[in-house]
């Protein structure tokens, strides 16, 4: 983060500003992946009037960047009525999709819209694994002349490169590809539980053995050793600094107008179509639980030697079954960049011993033959 | 004197926080924050009104200034966001796309 944005997102939390928010349009989408989290069906998504009033609101509470993303935003037919609202209020806009309806006229209608960057999903460098995983053959070919398309007109696209098993060889092509296209490129190991709750599709992430790979290779991470650097012992600062910025200058709308902290944390705080979008942030008890929350009050995590440099997730935590609790998904990111086993390993080791012993201890005498 | 003609330009991000602007470039995403006299240029600049008008009606009656070096530092600043193309300047009336939208805190 630069100087002036860290001192900008500063004063946003000293004054209780949601700076940024990422509103889904729709969730429906033009592509099937296999280890999407949503449900695709639309239940009611908020009209144009409803989206623009609530545009309204967010720049009223002093929103600034405004993410918009889905499902696939294309899909739905006022996108441009509401990205020229958007930009009229002048957001930073910044767009998720998968830029498969993007073609020479949307991108220039981009361009003419100073959308700020577009980030566009790519699996991998080849069609049968990209295909694969979107269930729609042809979509890679249409995703990268979507970006050839948006490069021409001179726009900033980022390559999301999720990574799961059956891609996890394929990251150093999309890298390749990347650099070929000139557009930028990142990489996430997370797969996210459905929004049911449903844990299925954690099944398609990386293994921590493959991840440990991934964390080693200095064309991804630069210096090894610093990246992969067993930390210091927690406390001081670090004990009581947020968690992440989720509620504190961030917050999620979902296309129903469901308020979230997070895309990634499920916590109900409120609804646009019921309240004002600032009362919400401002009023909501449970915005203001998430708010509250500080590395000490973590259970489990407070004592792990990883506190200071975990990457966990409270909203994974929360879909454990406890946002002050541990996320097992960036335990196994810390382990694998470390070596060491978190609090939260460490206490299930324990734990899975303890059983073993209550068993042994439960046979009563003479019961083997 | 002859004055100039100030906009905003429509291609930046723009959003008040606690009494600054803070403007994202639409050239290059640079992040700018204006300072309170700045930030009354910038929501002044309205294509229509003179800035000798701004500089008198919205800077000296708010400061202890000058009013023939207001216009001066006025003008220069001016000339400075439109080097960043967060303005736009003009000897002449400027005809606005988007006008006057911007929130601020």
């Amino acid at each position: 983060m630069s100087g002036l944005l860290e001192e900008m997102t500063a004063k946003a939390l000293s004054l209780n500003i949601p700076l940024n928010v990422q509103l889904d349009l729709t969730y429906r989408c033009n592509e099937k992946c296999v280890h999407c989290y949503l449900d695709h069906n639309d239940h009611g998504e908020m009209t144009t009037a409803e989206i623009k009033h609530l545009l309204d609101e967010m720049a009223d509470a002093g929103v600034f960047v405004l993410t918009l993303s889905g499902g696939e935003i294309f899909l739905r037919r006022d996108f441009f009525e509401i990205l020229e609202h958007a930009r009229r209020l002048m957001f930073c806009v910044k767009l998720k999709t998968n830029a498969v309806l993007i073609r020479e006229r949307e991108a220039a209608r981009l361009r003419d819209l100073n959308v700020e960057s577009i980030q566009i999903s790519i699996y991998s460098h080849r069609p049968e694994v990209h295909d694969g995983i979107t269930l729609i053959p042809g979509s890679l070919k249409r995703s990268v002349d979507a970006i050839r398309f948006l490069k021409s007109q001179g726009l900033k696209v980022i390559i999301a490169n999720v990574l799961m098993i059956r891609n996890m060889q394929d990251y150093p092509g999309v890298r390749a590809l990347a650099a070929e296209l000139g557009v930028e490129c990142t990489l996430d190991p997370t797969v996210t539980p459905m929004m049911d709750g449903n844990r299925s599709v954690l099944s398609l992430g990386v293994d921590p053995t493959a991840l440990r790979e991934v964390f080693r290779d200095s064309a991804l991470v630069g210096d090894v050793d610093e990246f992969c650097a067993i930390p210091d012992e927690n406390g001081g600062s670090a004990l009581d600094a947020m968690p992440c910025s989720a509620g504190h200058s961030a917050c999620y709308v979902s296309p129903y107008g469901d308020v979230f902290p997070c895309v990634q944390f499920p916590l109900p705080t409120g609804n646009v179509r019921k309240q004002r979008f600032i009362d919400i942030w401002r009023h909501s008890d449970q915005m203001n639980d998430v708010r509250s929350i500080r590395v000490k009050d973590l259970t489990t995590c407070s004592s792990c030697t990883h506190a200071a440099t975990c990457t966990r997730c409270p909203g994974l935590a929360y879909m454990e079954g406890n946002m002050r609790g541990p996320s097992s998904q960036d335990c196994e990111k810390s382990f694998a960049r470390t070596g060491i086993p978190s609090a939260n390993m460490l206490a299930k080791k324990r734990a899975g011993a303890n059983l073993v012993q209550i068993r042994t201890a439960a046979i009563p005498a003479g019961a083997i033959a | 004197m002859s004055s100039i003609y100030m906009a905003r330009n429509p291609r930046v991000a723009a959003r008040g926080l606690g009494g600054e602007m803070m403007i994202m470039s639409g050239r290059d995403s640079t992040l700018f924050t204006l300072n309170k006299t700045a930030t009354i240029l910038w929501q002044s600049a309205d294509g229509e009104t003179p800035l000798d008008e701004i500089v008198s009606r919205k800077i000296c009656s708010e400061f202890d200034v000058d009013p023939k070096e207001a216009l001066q530092d006025a003008e220069s600043l001016a000339r400075e966001l439109a080097s960043h193309e967060i303005l736009q300047v003009s000897e002449t009336p400027i005809l606005q796309r988007h006008s006057g939208a911007e929130k601020s805190k």
